[in-house]
């Protein structure tokens, strides 16, 4: 089954980018991440391809300035999945090799033609706060 | 399942003794089979097709891939949307605003002198875009495709075969299509796999693809890859670029075929051309 026009273009913009972008269905699963994305991720598109939402939502811790961890459904990507609306918020990730990274998440609703819900965009920016 | 090409030209009609081999006018198929009708784009190749058939079918369907002038120029002169006696179904992409309220700006002053309202056929209209919908004995399946505007192209399945049309499409601006692997990356690709008949925009050389990027068509060499991926029996390059007049269109037609006859079966589209599937 083809992927909607409006996934295939949102990839090939995240191709064109020079800032980390990952691309989820509508559920969450992981249909593309960028080459700025796959530092991030700590892995490569080429190799991993699809990834399932159970794993690669394991991949990162999630805490807050104090250190406490982040409640998953407080993350923009999860909220946008759930409610359809852009999210922004800055905190700190650390990933499996034990990275601590201060970033800032931006995600949006990819809303189609026929205003068709179809996925998701979230954009990590290295927070320079 | 009998299909006419009556406009096979993309953006203008382009009539002059240059054109008369491939033809000049813009994007119409006749569809035909058990006594069902299907039009397929309105350009002016709808004209061609009034003057080789007096129809009589107290039902005909349209289908509009887009609404760009070179998809929907004929439609004001198609005799049956004046007759009380016919059901006419338009089917056409949904947009921000209504297939009822877009064709309105081309059915008004100053385009044309008759109004919307004041068609006097039995007139419905569809709105559709990835869609399944079936029309007498065609199961017809439509989806976005990769074009300025709201797109569709359509895969037109009978039980003698399968008929895919996608006039507008530029799906190299998404995926490159030399290096792609996974198909459903590839717009129009569900629409096109393993047709019997595949029409194809192939507006442009692949040198003059170069320079009109983002104009919303294919090269030919591209619409031959997207062929041979979607392993499609036969292909018609479609949607001829005005300035390609015949003597070019044979010219690049050879080199073509010396590169390419091997892998796909293709061929120009020539206006008035049938093809029984």
């Amino acid at each position: 089954m083809g992927y909607p026009i409006e996934l295939i273009l949102s990839r090939q913009l995240a191709e064109c980018l020079d800032m980390p972008v990952f691309l989820t269905d509508t559920v969450g699963n992981l249909l593309f991440y960028n080459e700025p994305a796959e530092n991030i991720l700590g892995k490569r598109y080429e190799d991993t391809g699809e990834m399932a939402v159970e794993e690669w939502g394991t991949v990162f811790k999630n805490k807050d300035d104090d250190g406490n961890p982040i409640p998953t459904d407080e993350l923009p990507l999860v909220k946008t999945l759930m409610n359809r609306l852009p999210y922004h918020k800055t905190f700190w990730i650390e990933s499996l090799q034990g990275t601590a990274e201060r970033i800032s998440v931006t995600s949006y609703p990819i809303i189609g033609r026929a205003a068709t819900f179809l996925g998701a965009i979230a954009i990590f920016w290295r927070s320079s706060e | 399942m009998n299909i006419t090409l009556w406009g096979v030209r993309g953006s203008i009609p382009t009539t002059s003794p240059n054109t008369k081999e491939y033809g000049g006018n813009t994007s119409c198929l006749e569809v035909e089979a058990d006594g069902w009708l299907l039009l397929v784009d309105a350009g002016s190749g709808i004209q061609a097709f009034n003057c080789s058939r007096n129809v009589t079918n107290s039902r005909v369907d349209i289908l509009l891939t887009h609404l760009h002038m070179d998809h929907i120029q004929g439609l004001g002169f198609f005799g049956p949307l004046f007759n009380p006696s016919v059901e006419v179904h338009i089917w056409g992409p949904t947009g921000a605003q209504s297939l009822r309220a877009r064709l309105g700006r081309y059915f008004s002053p100053p385009l044309f002198p008759v109004y919307f309202r004041n068609l006097t056929c039995k007139l419905v209209l569809h709105e559709i875009g990835k869609s399944n919908f079936n029309i007498g004995p065609f199961a017809i399946q439509s989806d976005y495709v990769i074009h300025p505007g709201p797109t569709v192209g359509f895969r037109i399945h009978h039980q003698h075969g399968v008929l895919t049309y996608i006039p507008d499409h530029e799906f190299a601006l998404a995926c490159n299509v030399h290096k792609t692997k996974d198909l459903r990356w590839l717009s129009g690709s569900e629409l096109a796999a393993d047709a019997d008949l595949l029409l194809h925009d192939a507006q442009y050389t692949e040198e003059e693809y170069k320079t009109k990027q983002g104009w919303g068509h294919s090269s030919m060499e591209d619409a031959l890859q997207f062929a041979r991926l979607n392993e499609v029996k036969q292909l018609l390059l479609f949607h001829h670029d005005p300035m390609h007049f015949d003597e070019q269109l044979h010219s690049i037609r050879s080199q073509l075929k010396e590169k390419h006859s091997s892998s796909v079966a293709f061929d120009m589209a020539v206006e008035g051309s049938t093809i029984e599937l």
